[in-house]
């Protein structure tokens, strides 16, 4: 039994799982710590990924093109991003009720969109989806390399975005410009940065970068679209963000770690090992509670974060 | 060139607390033309049998009140939370909660007098919920740990532990669906009408309803309650002890939410499955925002929801327009009532430069 788990097949295969299962996570948590940087607690993330699931799907199974599918999520994903800043930013109303709604709103829409186009099948409709790329050389290296360099395409984007929020948001005077904005918007507005323009270009972003984490799921993981394909994870995106303290590595980090349970439930089961599946699907949910009791002592909040902004009541 | 500015108006009259959801709950009807007309539904036949499927006929209009039980004692739970800024989220864990100790109780209370199963049945099903939801509440108080995010990931634990438990100790015997036994006869709500499922949880949602109107309105525990939603820290300089009035709202908002675990499984299903319940915890929050938190206008909100859920079932088999029409309505009755509310704090000024 135990030379099963240490079987170099194995081990390889659950890096890969892990980076895949991860992958949704961390495109999800990027486009959250972009709204929450800005000062907007995004509560639609669960519901965006899920429509960006379904139009991803949609649109692949009408055109056979699956990166006008991946467009297509990204656009519904801002097209969500902007009604949750509509909403949210510019008629100043809670984020945690704006939020809820969207992901309401959201869920059902993308059911009946789903049943609207293909009716009750018996059998799922299926798309072709995502081939993993093997990078040369570097999918070589033993061990390690066959699981972390066979990915998708989707995979490497999402990993190149990592450092590429880091450097926007620490980096850039853009960066500094969102910061500010969700660290102090009466500053922000003082210093003549436009607060309301630069949270919905931030919420709209972020949707799109949701958009394309749901996309993922039916675009690459599985090849179909199901009610339930989400299942959490963009709450588990946004503790995440909590998590890795709103900064896109720490919140990577926590992706991996959700990514390598649920990779390891997977493994398992297809070697036979049916260790109770719901209780392992369950260690995730609670690591991340867990996660949470740690980290919400030291947790630098931006500081704007849940606070509508309107000029007149200014220092209110 | 215009602009255009949000700002503060006087406040509205009384009578302003009637309309405005009633302006929004038409706003919404009118809204929904789109996705019916999207569907290639007809728009007025549609409409017809969204009501007439809901109101139309005796079963149908004592099935509206069969769904709006569980709707009501979530959106009770959810506006009870909310009133006292508990986030809280996971009356969907919690009403599953309260549906899993129903089933471990009714399926084994065979042995004991047939009289006390259903108050043991019913009261520990408050408490499960009450339980699920005092955990997050421990956790905002005592480790500051996020209530909405706690809540919402307890959702899923809570559903693991079913799954686990439905394809475990609590399968029935032989069968291979992830399926309880049958709870024993006398855990079984009565039926209150014949020839309908009328039955006793939609009382039971109703006294809830009466119960926590009262406790709002008449308490003291109900008065710090809503001080602690408007500003915990003058609530806590005031001498009310905060924790504790968090504490006790989170048992009673899961409480809620367990009842309506327990009355969907005692009165409907009489067995634990997975799908028990289709979000009505979620559900709750559009209604508890619709009914502006107030008990009544949950009633209220509930009663119309379920009008559209149990009518879209009739409206999708007369025209084609699919069942989901419903959840749409709902997320857009939410973003209507939201953007109804703001209006009646604030106004929109034009300026002209």
């Amino acid at each position: 039994m135990m030379a099963e788990f240490l079987d170099l097949a194995f081990i390889s295969g659950l890096i890969g799982a892990t980076m895949r299962m991860a992958t949704p996570i961390i495109f999800a948590a990027l486009g959250e710590i972009l709204s929450e940087r800005a000062g907007v607690l995004n509560l639609g993330i669960e519901g965006i990924m899920l429509m960006g699931a379904m139009t991803g799907f949609l649109f692949t199974y009408s055109t056979g093109s699956i990166w006008f599918g991946v467009f297509a999520a990204a656009c519904m994903g801002m097209l969500l991003g902007l009604l949750m800043a509509l909403l949210s930013v510019n008629l100043g109303l809670s984020q945690h009720v704006s939020g809820l709604g969207i992901t309401l709103f959201a869920t059902g829409l993308a059911m009946f969109i789903y049943r609207l186009h293909f009716g009750s099948p018996t059998v799922p409709p299926i798309i072709q989806p995502f081939k993993q790329v093997a990078l040369p050389v570097l999918s070589k290296i033993p061990v390690i390399g066959p699981g972390l360099f066979t990915q998708y395409t989707l995979t490497y984007i999402a990993w190149l975005l990592v450092p590429a929020l880091s450097i926007l948001l620490y980096k850039t005077t853009i960066g500094l410009k969102i910061r500010t904005v969700g660290e102090n918007p009466v500053v922000a507005d003082t210093v003549g940065v436009n607060v309301t323009l630069t949270r919905t270009l931030c919420l709209v972003a972020g949707g799109a970068l949701m958009g394309i984490g749901g996309a993922f799921l039916t675009l690459a993981h599985q090849n179909m679209f199901l009610i339930d394909v989400i299942g959490g994870r963009g709450w588990v995106a946004i503790a995440m963000v909590i998590f890795g303290n709103w900064n896109p590595f720490k919140a990577t980090i926590g992706a991996l770690i959700f990514g390598f349970l649920d990779g390891l439930q997977l493994r398992l089961q297809s070697v036979g090992l049916v260790l109770s599946f719901h209780l392992f699907l369950m260690i995730p949910y609670l690591l991340t509670i867990i996660a949470l009791i740690g980290v919400s002592r030291r947790a630098a909040v931006p500081a704007g974060l849940l606070k509508p902004y309107r000029r007149e009541e200014k220092g209110g | 060139m215009i602009r255009f500015r949000i700002i503060k108006r006087k406040p509205l009259p009384g009578w302003a607390k009637i309309v405005i959801p009633i302006a929004a709950i038409l706003a919404t009807l009118i809204l929904s033309a789109i996705p019916i007309l999207l569907a290639g539904g007809h728009l007025w036949k549609s409409y017809f049998y969204l009501f007439h499927g809901a109101l139309g006929t005796r079963y149908n209009l004592l099935e509206t009140f069969v769904k709006a039980s569980p709707l009501l004692l979530t959106g009770l739970a959810v506006a009870f939370a909310f009133r006292a800024k508990f986030w809280n989220i996971g009356a969907e864990g919690q009403l599953l909660a309260g549906a899993l100790t129903a089933t471990v109780l009714g399926v084994n209370l065979g042995g004991i007098p047939p009289i006390l199963v259903l108050p043991i049945v019913i009261i520990a099903g408050f408490l499960a919920g009450g339980f699920w939801a005092s955990i997050p509440a421990l956790l905002k108080t005592k480790l500051k740990v996020d209530d909405v995010v706690s809540t919402l990931l307890l959702n899923y634990v809570m559903i693991h532990i079913m799954g686990a438990l439905l394809f475990g100790p609590l399968q029935q015997p032989g069968s291979s669906w992830p399926r309880s036994s049958a709870i024993v006869k006398a855990a079984c709500y009565p039926i209150l009408m014949p020839r309908s499922r009328f039955h006793m949880g939609i009382i039971i949602s109703f006294v809830a309803m009466l119960i926590i109107w009262f406790i709002n309105k008449k308490t003291t525990f109900g008065y710090q309650a809503k001080a602690v939603g408007f500003n915990i820290r003058a609530a806590h300089f005031g001498g009310i002890n905060t924790t504790s009035v968090i504490l006790w709202t989170a048992l009673i908002s899961g409480g809620l939410a367990g009842l309506a675990g327990v009355g969907e499984l005692c009165a409907l299903q009489y067995r634990l499955i997975m799908d028990i319940s289709p979000g009505y915890g979620y559900s709750g929050i559009v209604i508890a925002m619709l009914g502006n938190l107030h008990p009544v206008g949950v009633l209220f909100s509930s009663l119309f929801f379920s009008v559209i859920i149990v009518g879209a079932q009739t409206m999708s088999r007369m025209t084609g327009v699919p069942t989901y029409i419903a959840e749409v309505i709902q997320g857009m009755a939410l973003m209507v009532m939201l953007i109804f509310l703001l209006f009646t704090e604030f106004k929109i000024k034009v300026l002209r430069k």
